[in-house]
């Protein structure tokens, strides 16, 4: 069944785009990522033109987010005051992504722009969680017990002025590290149309040394916002999402989200993080490939000015 | 400058063919409708023109010797064409080429294959058929084989995203004085005001050329949103954000497995 996208402007198939949103969805409650980082690759496979993409990705994953975030409260791990200094810096990366998006869509690189950050991104993210996890599944199968968080230890980040104390994380940290933090996930969020939870995570975790039961509730609350404002952003200054397309998306979506979550309590921790360690190089390595390899069309066409 | 081509060729052509027969044939094509909506479930179309002959030869008519090509050409827009290039490794668009007023899209039926119909001059002298189109770059200074080469690269993506297409025996005369072209709507046909033109031949000889104009818009609810996402952006962008969070709190109650 065909469906008109009033905004891509182009016809697809209703049932490919339910499926590509519960996949991704499926996967995202397995792994407890926003999944933007997959839905926006697929939907340029599938041919929606990048810009149209990234925006549209960055609605969706409010969706699958407001959901995860839901439960999170609920459960009490979610650290409102931490969500919300994060967020701080998130609207200033965000606002100088949008436009950075603007420039480089004017000079016919964002596509390049986009595929370098991805495989950037994903390459080394994916490379170091597989390289951890695979070294915890070592260690598990030899008897001894996996040692993720060092507490009492301090790294360089501790030692910053302005610090600042974070109840329900139980931290005490200075907030130029996580205004940083938030700045470059609104950034990535903007350009690259993720809510930026695959980084967001282990930068909680291994940086600023947050507990693991606060990091995806915390993480998923400020990725609502970062998305919320791209989507903000780029609906009222590039005119590129597809509320028809968010909406298939979604719909798949958080139906398979739930069914993922349900299927990652079989799993454990260790074999999630390599699952899905495997899963963002595999993206990167798809997308490395399209970067090196003889396009099939040398030429392309664009409108001046708009997409 | 196509215009006064078109016109120095009835001039030359009318003449003799005056000479040889009583006729003078006129050409008239009519839309069963002046306006096509794109709705959600629009993925592409045919669209059908019918029109006439008038005061055709008998004779010519019975030996199949007027032949009719039916074009329908979208709204003109500035496009810019981008070429790859490889910069370390990378592929990257390095070289680019701005042209204006291009017809977005192109679909072209005839009676016959192009080089049966009339020579490859009264093409060019019309501007008939894809590849006879003038695209005017914006720069005009610029290198003339470069611009040759753009000129080539655009005509091939609009024909390979089937923006740019030919029916070749789209038409068809149902009696002496009637025929029937079917022309391809692409999926992702623009929207705006396109000007359907049918150009008489007799014998190999342009004789006459009739115009009509149609309407392709997106139908109301696909408009409405278009026009939302345009005109107030920000309050599209709140209402996307709205949906996707109502879609979201829904889903956990609906889908909800723990």
């Amino acid at each position: 069944m065909g469906i008109y996208l009033p905004i891509a402007e182009i016809s697809v198939n209703v049932f490919v785009l339910l499926a590509m949103g519960a996949a991704v969805g499926f996967l995202s409650g397995l792994f407890g990522v926003g999944g933007g980082f997959l839905i926006t690759p697929l939907l340029i496979f599938y041919n929606i033109p990048p810009a149209i993409a990234v925006a549209t990705g960055a609605n969706q994953v409010i969706a699958s987010s407001f959901s995860g975030a839901l439960s999170h409260m609920k459960r009490g791990t979610l650290d409102f005051k931490l969500g919300f200094v994060l967020l701080a810096g998130g609207i200033v990366g965000s606002t100088a992504g949008v436009y950075v998006f603007s420039v480089l869509r004017s000079l016919g690189q964002l596509d390049l722009f986009i595929s370098l950050l991805y495989v950037v991104l994903l390459g080394s993210v994916g490379g170091l969680m597989l390289f951890e996890s695979v070294n915890a599944l070592r260690a598990s199968r030899s008897g001894a017990a996996p040692t993720l968080k060092k507490s009492g230890q301090h790294n360089w980040i501790h030692r910053l002025p302005l610090k600042m104390r974070f109840r329900t994380s139980k931290l005490f940290v200075s907030v130029i590290p996580v205004l940083a933090l938030g700045a470059a996930i609104g950034f990535l969020s903007s350009i690259m149309g993720v809510g930026g939870g695959f980084i967001m995570v282990p930068a909680l975790i291994y940086l600023l040394r947050v507990p693991t039961n606060v990091v995806v509730g915390t993480s998923l609350f400020q990725i609502i916002f970062t998305s919320g404002y791209t989507t903000l952003i780029h609906a009222s200054t590039n005119y590129t999402v597809d509320i028809m397309l968010a909406l298939l998306l979604m719909i798949g979506g958080v139906a398979g989200a739930q069914y993922g979550a349900k299927a990652g309590q079989k799993l454990r921790g260790e074999q999630l993080r390599a699952l899905l360690a495997l899963l963002v190089l595999a993206v990167a390595i798809r997308l490395a490939v399209d970067l090196f390899v003889t396009p099939p069309n040398l030429y392309s066409l664009s409108t001046p000015g708009l997409s | 400058m196509a215009r006064i081509w078109g016109l120095v060729a009835i001039l030359l052509f009318a003449c003799p063919a005056f000479a040889q027969s009583p006729h003078v044939e006129n050409i008239q094509i009519g839309l069963s409708t002046d306006s096509v909506a794109i709705t959600a479930g629009f993925a592409g179309a045919d669209l059908t023109i019918f029109g006439s002959l008038e005061d055709a030869d008998p004779q010519v008519s019975r030996q199949g010797r007027y032949d009719v090509i039916v074009v329908l050409e979208g709204p003109a827009r500035p496009v810019v064409v981008r070429r790859k290039d490889r910069v370390l490794g990378v592929w990257m668009n390095l070289e680019s080429e701005q042209f204006e007023n291009v017809p977005v899209s192109y679909s072209v039926a005839t009676t016959r294959a192009f080089q049966d119909i009339t020579e490859p001059n009264s093409y060019k002298q019309l501007s008939l058929g894809a590849s006879n189109i003038y695209m005017q770059p914006a720069d005009r200074s610029q290198n003339p084989f470069t611009i040759a080469t753009f000129t080539k690269a655009l005509r091939e993506r609009k024909t390979a995203i089937g923006l740019y297409s030919e029916n070749v025996g789209g038409v068809r005369f149902l009696s002496q004085n009637l025929f029937r072209a079917t022309v391809r709507l692409a999926p992702d046909v623009p929207v705006g005001t396109h000007k359907a033109r049918a150009f008489l031949f007799k014998n190999g000889m342009f004789v006459k050329e009739s115009s009509a104009q149609l309407e392709i818009h997106k139908s109301g609810f696909e408009q409405a949103i278009f026009r939302l996402a345009h005109n107030h952006g920000f309050a599209y962008g709140l209402m996307s954000i709205g949906l996707a969070m109502v879609t979201g709190w829904l889903g956990r109650i609906v889908f909800r497995r723990d």
